[in-house]
Formats: C-alpha cells, structure tokens, sequence
C-alpha cells in the first residue's frame, strides 16, 4: 500500500485539495488503511471517481482512500436482474453489462462515470426520481467496513437503521465493499422521448407537475437567462420505456453499439476537444445567444426514439465540457422545493440572479418524491439545477447571492444535496436536515466510526 | 497547538491559501504572518516561545474577527520532530500553498575571536533546520505539483566577510540550497522565492556591530516580501536597494576586500 502527496480537484475544478492518495484494490486495504490513519493521526475519505461538483470526495491533508480499482462486477443474474458489484464499479461498465441481457440500472445520474459506491453515498436520484426514488430503493443488501475494523451487512431488514443511513451518508460510516442491486427489466433499446416548449415558470412547473405520472422519465431544460414574462421559459422532455410490442426487433436495438454514444463529431473531429471551442461563449452575452437559440428550436413539439445510452448521460456528450469555465472552474446550486412553493421561490431565485448579473448558464428541472434515508435531499416537488462560472470577479458577490438562495429555499421549507452545493453551511444543514436527523446520523457516527478516522472536507463543513 | 477552533472549510466561493511560517514569533515572521492574514491566508505560526506564539495568534485571530492562525511550539534544531508535525499541520490546516522558512539566529562572535558553539548553532538554525522543514515540503509540492517556497537568507550571504564567518557562510549555504531547490521545482510547478534583507529593525539587529544604513521596519519588509511572492518571483532584496550595494561589493576584488574592515 503506498501513499503519494497528490493534489485533488472536485468535479467543477473549482477546489484543490492536496492529500495522500492510497489505491485500493482489495478489501483487506481498507482496515489497514483505518490502522495506518489511526498510528499516523490522519483522516480518511473514500474517494470515487470524483465527480462531485464539491468537496465530498475530498479530504485536505488527510488520505483520499481510491476505490476505482475495487472494480468487479462479481456476480449477474440474468433472469433475476440482481447484480452485485464492488463499489469502484461505474454506472458505465454496470449499464454495459447488464443492457444487453435487456435490464437497465433503475436509478442513473446525468453521467455514467460516476462510481456505485459514490452513487450510493449520495443516494443519487435520476430523471425518474418522482416514479423510482433514489437508488437506494434499490438497494437488495451491501456490505461495509467500518472503521472499527467490523464488517456489517444492511438490507431493508437487516440492520436497517445503518442501512437507511450509510445510503445518503456521505461516506462517513463506513466503505461500502459489495453492493446487490436490482435492474429494471426493457424490452427494447430505445426509448420514446417526447419534447415540448414551455413558455415561463408557471408553465414551465406545471407541465411538469401535469405530465410526470404519464412518463417513465422527465426532465426540464430552462432558459435561466430569460426575464420578464418568459422567465422560466425553456422545454420539456417526457420519455418512456417501450412496451414489449413497440420493438420489432429488441435484440437488435439492446446491441451495445447501438448505446454508446459516439466520442467523435461528424465522425471525425473529437469532442473531448469541444471545450476549448466552448469556453468564448461561457459569458453572459454568449449564452443569452446560445439559450435563445435553443429555445426557439425547442418551439417545435416533437416526438422521437432514443438509445437509453443518449437519453440518460446527457453530460458525457461533450467530455470535459465543465473545462469550458475557466480557470475558476464551476460550481451548482441545486434547490429541491415543495411544489407548492417553487414558482413564488424560483421566480426570487431567477430575478435575484438577473438584478446580479449573474444568471446561471444552464438550467434543469426535474420532479421529485420524498424517500426514507436518513440524509435524504428529496422533497414532494422540484429540483432546479443551476450552473454558474466562477471567476475572481465574481466570487464575492455569487457568495452573498448563493446565501440569499440559501435563506429562499429554507423559508420554502426546500433541501439541498450534498452532491452538487458547494456553499450551503452548516447552519442551513441544520435547518432543513432537522436536529433530530442530526443527532441521528452522528449517533450512528460514534457507533461505527468511534475515533473519528472517516472524515471528508464536505463532513466538516457540514457536521465538523 | 493552540486550543483556538479549527479553521473555516474552504470552499469555492471562499478559497483559503494555506501557509505554514517556521519562526513567526517576531520580526519579519510575526510582520508577515499578520500581513499573510490580512490577505486571507490561513497560518500554521510555528516558533520556540509558546507565549509570544500565542500572543500573536490570539491577536490576529481577534484582528480579522475569525480562526486564521493556529499555533506550534517547535524548535527548529529538533530535526525529527519535523516530519509528524509537517503532516498534522497540512492536515490541520486542510491542505498547503505556501511554506515561510523564516529561523534563523546570528551570534557575531567580535572581530578577533572564534566561537564555535555559535557557528555551530547558526549552521544548525539556518542551514540543516532549513532542509529538515523545505526537504519535506519540497516533495509534498513536487507530488501535488503545485506550491510556493519563501526562504529568508540574507545580504550577508553574498560575500565572506571579517564580522561573522558563521552567519555568512550559513547564509551562503542557504542561498545555494534555496536555487538548488528552485532549479528541482520550478518544472513542478513550484515556486521557489529567495529573500535576502539588509538590516531590519529587529532584534536580530540588535546583535549587529557598527552602523546600520537602509534598515527598515519588518512590515516594509512583510510588505516587499508579499509582492514578491505574489508575483511569483525569484529572488527580491529588502530594501531594493541593497541589489545594487551587494552587486557593487560582490565586484570588489578580494585583494581590496581583504583589507576593509567591515
């Protein structure tokens, strides 16, 4: 085992955190990591593929503990659709083995680099939050090694109080080593995506709102530069999965050449380098021209078929594209609001950023369903993801904004997830976790972890 | 350490530099830990006296309303305490930008005497506590390619004089060990700033014989250092000045130097 000084970045290039990398490959490393860090008086995080937009994956001056090389998939039922996987695996390699065999992972982020063990930390969710909850609904059973040296395994029933709370809990319990989870039978390849224009928020929320019980998936894009009477405005994708007539030939369409997205564009010219074209547009002026014109070709309502592979990783279509920031990288601010708040909050939210001259960039909406994980970010009602480009300009005046956000969202009676924010304190964690989660979660904290070893840049800006 | 409360968390909106100054109690150290405050750096104060330490700790803290300093007792001859401590900083602190290697001692021993004991404690100050701490750190940053390295040596290093054999040689040594670590890191992204003051009004000073022309207070010092380092420079003399009087002394041939008297 050895440890190197490394410099590490979030996903957002936005924070440096230099600590000791140590590679592990096989369980037995992570107790002697909990020994070496217990002699040397460290701390240690698990760290994925860091692709969190802050600083969960990240621990400055401790040891960042690489799960990417705990990377097998160890066992594959076909018939059953269970798949048990070693927590370095990616969303990628999961979906890649168990599509073709017609299954499909039930929960999925925007990306497919993302690491199981990463996805169950933060209970992801996908565009199908409000129909399947986050992921870990789907969760049959994991194993972890907590820094006692103990190894628990949690399902539903079994130790079900640690269960609830690893999912969601920031890696700060314990390292997951082995996770069960059930897929979602397909019957075809493709999808059926359907896209329509919506015009200001309140019909941007109530289409929404309206349409989610008739899709598998939705999800809104929103022009957050916009104002005035089209504030708000931008379009809706509505997909579902097809019935198993809908396909004529489903072995065709499941053929993983026909999933994977193309790293090239027009076959030739590779889009990992698309960013460097990007950056001059990643202004105000140049995305108001980029927002306009996509939202006057979304006015044309459309219907069509896709690959689960397009319609889910969104955010893979362009590698590197968060590179298109800056030097001062990128960060999200990401709000889950009630339903019947979120158009009086996000109407403050959106002008606020205008009176700022600071309007997010990208805009995206989905519709969410409360679960029952202990740190859990959901809500019955909506998600707005915003993007901003950080710059030593403008960090004085985002932070006093995202803390105006901040006191929005909670009198909204809103929550925040610990992917994405990168600003939200821990007062306002407090607020929206509630004091009894609170407790709850650092009760089971002495209990699994009683000296302190699993700590994370996020854990002490948040718990610390 | 001090029982002061841990350091905000970085994040993105608020980034912190970290820096760690090795002998900040007072003079140069203790001017630039609170100009280093002043510009949001969160400081590691490590120095010998714990109640100077953390009379300057406590009053930047208060200063600026907010934990940015946090206090080390350590004396810089004690070698191996340095690689535990080296990495409890780093840890406390969350991480490391900048490294101030600011100890040193200055024991003239007169025109026509030798002491040994004192040349012998300025070579193990100035010299072996400056590869005990910048050895360490000088990986650290080579691995995270990224870092800045200050290390205060002296006028006195440019030429062997009649005053202080041992401090000049010490001086001389740190120089050399300072560019030989410029030339290692700068391909790592490392930056490596050589300071070399004329007299300051210190209590180092105190110590010298005869006039002292062009002293400055330390904060002009701190100051000067502060602009260098953020202009990521190379080497800076404090005052300016004294760029030009070393150049014109280091040319003086040593058929003349010999017979001067200072």
């Amino acid at each position: 085992m050895q440890k190197k000084f490394t410099q590490l970045e979030n996903f957002g290039h936005s924070l440096r955190a230099p600590s000791y990398l140590i590679k592990t490959n096989i369980p037995e490393e992570i107790s002697e990591t909990f020994h070496l860090a217990k002699k040397i008086g460290l701390t240690v995080t698990a760290r994925g593929a860091g692709r969190s937009y802050n600083d969960a994956s990240l621990n400055g001056g401790g040891i960042a503990l690489d799960m990417r090389g705990m990377n097998a998939i160890t066992r594959w039922n076909k018939s059953t659709g269970e798949v048990t996987a070693q927590p370095g695996v990616t969303l990628e390699q999961l979906w890649q083995k168990v599509e073709p065999d017609g299954w499909w992972p039930p929960v999925v982020s925007g990306t497919m680099k993302t690491t199981l063990g990463g996805c169950l930390s933060t209970n992801i969710h996908g565009k199908n939050n409000f129909k399947m909850g986050p992921i870990g609904e789907h969760v049959l059973e994991f194993t972890s090694v907590l820094p006692t040296g103990a190894e628990v395994t949690c399902s539903p029933k079994k130790n079900a109080d640690l269960f609830y709370a690893m999912i969601s809990g920031l890696g700060m319990l314990g390292i997951f080593t082995s996770i069960t989870l059930q897929m979602k039978r397909i019957h075809s390849g493709l999808m059926t995506v359907n896209a329509w224009p919506v015009q200001n928020l309140h019909g941007h929320i109530t289409s929404l709102l309206d349409n989610a019980p008739n899709y598998d998936y939705i999800v809104g894009w929103m022009d957050a530069i916009a104002g005035g009477k089209t504030l708000g405005r931008g379009q809706i994708h509505g997909a579902r999965y097809l019935h198993e007539s809908e396909d004529q030939n489903p072995q065709e369409t499941m053929k993983l050449e026909k999933q994977i997205v193309s790293s090239y564009m027009f076959g030739v010219f590779p889009k990992s380098m698309m960013h460097y074209f990007m950056s001059p547009f990643v202004n105000n002026t140049g995305w108001r021209v980029i927002n306009t014109g996509k939202y006057a070709a979304s006015l044309r309502k459309h219907i069509f078929r896709q690959s689960h592979g397009a319609f889910h990783f969104l955010l893979d279509y362009v590698p590197n594209w968060e590179r298109a920031s800056g030097r001062g990288g990128l960060i999200q601010y990401q709000s889950f609001v009630p339903k019947e708040t979120a158009e009086a909050a996000w109407t403050e939210i959106i002008k606020l950023s205008h009176k700022n001259r600071l309007p997010s960039y990208l805009g995206v909406t989905k519709r969410h369903r409360p679960d029952k994980f202990l740190l859990t970010h959901a809500v019955d009602g909506f998600s707005l993801a915003m993007d901003f480009k950080v710059t030593d300009r403008n960090r004085a005046t985002l932070s006093r904004m995202l803390q105006d956000f901040d006191r929005i969202v909670l009198a909204a009676g809103g929550r925040f997830y610990f992917a994405k924010n990168s600003e939200t304190s821990a007062e306002t964690a407090r607020t929206f976790l509630g004091a009894e989660a609170i407790a709850r979660f650092k009760q089971l904290k002495k209990r699994c972890d009683p000296h302190h070893l699993l700590e994370s840049d996020l854990y002490r800006r948040i718990f610390g | 350490m001090s029982d002061s409360p841990k350091p905000a968390q970085a994040t993105p909106l608020n980034p912190r530099r970290r820096g760690i100054i090795v002998g900040a109690s007072d003079g140069i150290g203790a001017a630039l830990a609170r100009k280093l405050a002043k510009e949001g750096y969160t400081l590691a104060l490590v120095a010998r006296s714990k109640d100077k330490l953390n009379a300057l700790s406590t009053e930047i803290n208060s200063s600026v309303n907010d934990t940015r300093t946090l206090a080390y007792v350590h004396d810089v001859s004690n070698y191996a305490e340095v690689p535990a401590l080296l990495s409890k900083i780093v840890a406390d602190l969350g991480g490391l930008d900048l490294v101030v290697f600011m100890a040193g001692v200055n024991f003239p021993p007169g025109l026509n005497n030798y002491n040994f004991e004192g040349d012998r404690q300025m070579i193990e100050v100035n010299v072996i506590g400056a590869m005990a701490w910048l050895n360490p750190v000088s990986e650290m940053f080579q691995n995270a390619k990224a870092g800045q390295i200050v290390g205060i040596s002296s006028v006195a290093g440019d030429r062997g004089r009649i005053g202080n054999p041992g401090y000049n040689t010490s001086k001389a040594a740190l120089t050399t060990y300072l560019e030989a670590l410029r030339n290692r890191l700068t391909r790592h992204g490392v930056n490596v700033l050589t300071v070399k003051p004329g007299f300051v009004k210190t209590e180092m000073m105190k110590a010298a014989q005869g006039s002292t022309p062009f002293a400055i207070e330390p904060e002009k010092a701190a100051d000067d250092i502060y602009k260098a380092m953020s202009k990521r420079k190379q080497l800076i003399y404090t005052a300016s000045i004294w760029r030009w009087i070393m150049l014109v002394i280091q040319y003086i041939p040593s058929v003349i130097f010999r017979r001067m008297s200072f």
